[in-house]
């Protein structure tokens, strides 16, 4: 099957991927690093605030609070093999 | 030697009365220590309850990520040795050269605290070890206290502290600060870094690629060479890599090793306000 | 040290190979250190860690979380908590506030009077210690202990379980259409407990363009010091005007009217500064929600009761003792036909009347500068001492605990009415901050423009908000 990226935003609740990279630089890219966001993190949206922004993620078992404006510079990969779980 | 600072529980069911009657409260009197100690984390791990458990003192405590904003000291005298303890706001990382964790990057780094405790979160403590292990590589005069005992139990998260202290080459103590446990054994666990008595044996960063384990080492030697007895030459070499401003600058004037802790660290906000 | 110091373009070969190094591992180092970490990190969790069953997160939390951040509940849940809490505060007040003023105004008050007429003081000494002092002393006890003592258990209770996080990630997209830093809304939540800390919180917050936004902001959040003005102005005026059943419940919604105003004003400030004088990119922005930890309920009721409620209140005695002094001096202290206490009032009083206030008031707001806790206070000393009753002797107050005596002081020998309580309670809201807060943006920012301006357009725009309002008034023939 062909590897689909996307972008962190795009997922759907609960569906799992990894991160392929982060397309941003300088101190933005550390501050997402230092939350254990990097190449290779398992990532699962989990809430979206009332308003539709920003929304939480679930990794490594913490939730993190992004802006639509951040997650749409983090690739990712879904893993299929999730999906059937909900 | 290989002394192992986390006591056994069994024995220590009954002497913890006893050795807490080896401590002192000492609320804001810092004057006259024998060590400084600082309380280091990740954000929300409870560095300001363990803080407030051994000073008797009150600083602010709140369930969300950024309560301590500010520097906090306090004493207490443990075992007849007065200690100066430093509580600081919590950092994700000391890496990122951001205006929030400053306050903390620069008191371990250049505060040259005898003891760092490292309070970190047992219900999380894969992300919390990025920290530990960034730390571990500034000194080796470590404490991991263990938190949230409770929290972790109540969600069926099992630590091994022994495995985690035999790994990271330094004590760890598992407490649960809010109800006072397991804060006796920490005090033991700094007495004895702090006195030597307990010699440590830091992990250091394994899965550097070779190329970039290559440079930090051939720049470490140089290092080692130019100011002798360095005790974080190591950290100093990955920082000048990276091209870390404060340590370059710290290079050439050759203020490493005596960079005390500015008295007051002029505020970071002023060049750009000036801009703005 | 400097003497050390070389010139910077001097050549130092620790440096120098220190940059070929650099350039040979290329801009990725730091990267590929974070990663090594990581891995480090994840090795050995892997081996320590043991998880019963294997949940992603915990079950609760997450159940809670869909609950307190759902699109549909998320909102109406946060307005219930922000309703509950003010009403627990003034349903919960009111008897003991009655009481300690029954204590402090009647009893020890006339033991105090008896005591000296005992020793024989000069009436200059006692008026000045009882009727001025102790007085004011007094009552900013009885207006403040018993609410301040419910309401920071209270709202402690919600920080340390976790709720305050939640809040700002359901209000973050408002922050961030304002071009606002996410964290302004925690910052904001801790100055509800007073100012000088909500500025300083501020430093959580690493862009400077948007820690100027929130610490210029901040003061629209309502500080302990102001709560009891909005509580009593909203328990005698408004909560009066409902059926008995209701009126708590009628006062607690007009101070959390209030309230949001106050978040609304925050973020049409933030709004403005970010389009004009502090315009730039929002920062990036992330926000940790920690796990719900319950909390230890006996032990947060006692911290909170000692180390929050007393400081405030100790604080506020401090600030009262003085004011009080100061008052009964203005009140006794004759200059032709009249006391300085009426001439400066009736200097004041028509332009206070163009702001639906009075001069009382602006009086008051003047003392207040270094603690908002001493307006209410000051309103009441003043006003007994300025409408010549004479039922009073000049600055003293006596009964008034009963809450509808307070009202018909106010009604009756002030000239109050319903428009000059919205616009207490809106110029309690809108003006400059108190010393205390001035200094610490001072102190956080260090610069003199910024100082003023996070004083002076709070002050403005709360000249302007009450001129409005009063002109509506007149106008619609309200008053
Ligand atoms: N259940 C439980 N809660 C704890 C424990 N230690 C601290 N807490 C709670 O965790 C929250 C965070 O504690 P703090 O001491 O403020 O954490 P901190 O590390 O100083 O946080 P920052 O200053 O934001 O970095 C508070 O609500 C504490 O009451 C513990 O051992 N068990
Ligand atoms: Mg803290």
């Amino acid at each position: 099957m062909a590897v689909t990226v996307q972008t962190l935003d795009t997922l759907a609740p609960g569906q799992k991927a990894v991160v392929k990279d982060l397309a941003v630089e300088g101190l933005e890219r550390r501050r997402l690093m230092d939350l254990g966001i990097l190449p290779g993190t398992v990532i699962e949206p989990e809430l979206k605030s009332p308003l539709g922004d920003p929304t939480a993620y679930l990794v490594r078992g913490t939730l993190i609070a992004l802006r639509r404006e951040q997650a749409r510079h983090i690739h990712v990969v879904p893993l299929e093999e999730e999906q059937d779980e909900h | 030697m290989n002394t192992d600072a986390v006591m056994p529980k069994a024995a220590c069911a009954t002497c913890s009365l006893a050795q807490n009657a080896r401590l002192i409260k000492l609320g804001i009197e810092t004057g006259g220590w024998d060590y400084v100690v600082a309380l280091a984390g990740n954000p929300n791990t409870g560095k300001s309850t363990v803080f407030n458990a051994v000073t008797g003192l009150r600083q602010h405590t709140g369930n969300w990520p950024g309560k301590t904003v500010t520097r906090a000291e306090g004493g207490f005298i443990y075992d007849g040795k007065r200690y100066k303890l430093v509580d600081l706001p919590g950092t994700y990382s000391l890496l990122s050269t951001s205006v929030d964790e400053e306050i903390a990057r620069d008191f371990i780094l250049f505060g040259q605290p005898h003891v760092t405790v490292v309070v970190v979160d047992a219900t999380r403590l894969e992300r919390n070890l990025n920290l530990v292990l960034q730390i571990l590589e500034i000194t080796d005069r470590v404490v991991v206290c263990l938190n949230l005992m409770d929290e972790a139990e109540r969600h069926g998260i099992k630590v091994d502290d022994r495995a985690l202290a035999r790994d990271l080459g330094v004590p760890v103590v598992p407490t649960v600060a809010r109800r006072g446990e397991g804060i006796p054994e920490l005090l033991a666990a700094i007495a004895q870094v702090a006195s030597g008595e307990y010699a440590t044996r830091p992990h250091r960063i394994r899965h550097l690629d070779p190329e970039v384990g290559q440079a930090v080492e051939r720049l470490t030697r140089e290092i080692e060479k130019t100011f002798k007895g360095l005790p974080n030459a190591r950290w100093v070499a990955m920082r000048l890599l990276e091209g870390d401003e404060r340590i370059i600058e710290a290079v050439r004037k050759h203020e490493l090793g005596e960079l005390a802790p500015a008295a007051e660290m002029a505020s970071t906000m002023q060049p750009a306000l000036e801009t703005a | 040290m400097t003497d050390k110091a070389m010139p910077p373009d001097s050549p130092d070969p620790l440096l120098d190979m220190a940059d070929s190094l650099r350039q040979e591992v290329g801009p990725d180092f730091h990267d590929r250190l974070v990663e090594s970490i990581y891995t480090d990190a994840s090795q050995i969790a892997s081996h320590t860690v043991t998880h019963d069953g294997e949940r992603g997160r915990f079950y609760w939390d997450r159940t809670l979380d869909r609950l307190l951040t759902s699109r549909t509940w998320g909102f109406p849940i946060m307005g219930l908590m922000l309703m509950a809490v003010f009403w627990l505060t003034i349903s919960g007040a009111n008897v003991p506030s009655a009481m300690l003023a029954d204590l402090l105004m009647d009893k020890v008050y006339n033991a105090l009077h008896g005591a000296a007429s005992a020793l024989s003081l000069p009436w200059w000494l006692s008026g000045f210690v009882i009727d001025g002092m102790y007085l004011a002393t007094a009552w900013v006890v009885s207006v403040m202990l018993p609410p301040m003592a419910i309401f920071f258990p209270l709202f402690t209770l919600l920080e340390d379980f976790g709720y305050l996080p939640r809040v700002a990630f359901n209000l973050d997209r408002l922050f961030h259409r304002a071009g606002a830093h996410g964290k302004q809304a925690l910052s904001m939540m801790m100055g509800f407990g007073c100012n000088a800390a909500g500025v300083i919180s501020t430093r959580i917050i690493d862009s400077p363009r948007e820690r100027l936004i929130a610490i210029i902001t901040n003061n629209f959040s309502i500080c302990n010091g102001r709560w009891p003005t909005l509580i009593l102005m909203g328990t005698i005026f408004i909560g009066a005007t409902a059926p008995p059943a209701l009126a708590s419940f009628a006062a607690a919604a007009s101070v959390v009217t209030i309230a949001v105003l106050g978040i609304i004003l925050a973020l049409g400030v933030s709004w403005f500064l970010s389009r004009t004088w502090l315009k730039g990119e929002t920062s990036a922005f992330s926000l940790e929600l920690p796990p719900y930890r319950p909390p230890q309920i006996l032990q947060t009721l006692y911290t909170s009761v000692i180390d929050r409620t007393l400081i405030v209140l100790w604080r506020a005695v401090v600030m009262a003792a003085p004011a009080g002094a100061i008052i009964w001096l203005l009140g006794n202290i004759t200059l032709g036909d009249a006391s300085l206490a009426v001439h400066l009032v009736q200097l004041l009083n028509p332009i206070g009347l163009l702001f639906g206030l009075n001069g009382v008031i602006l009086v008051a707001y003047v003392l207040a500068i270094p603690a908002n806790e001493i307006v209410i206070p000051t309103i009441l000393m003043l006003t007994l001492m300025v409408s010549g009753s004479d039922a009073v002797q000049a600055g003293v107050m006596i009964e008034m605990e009963d809450q509808t005596q307070v009202y018909n002081v106010l009604v009756n020998m002030g000239g109050w009415t319903l428009l000059t309580a919205i616009n207490l309670m809106l110029f309690s809201l809108i003006h400059n901050p108190c010393s205390t807060t001035i200094l610490t943006i001072w102190n956080e920012t260090k610069n003199l423009r910024w100082t003023t301006v996070a004083t002076l357009l709070p002050l403005g725009l709360g000249f302007a908000v009450t001129f409005l309002t009063a002109t509506v008034a007149r106008l619609f023939g309200l008053v």
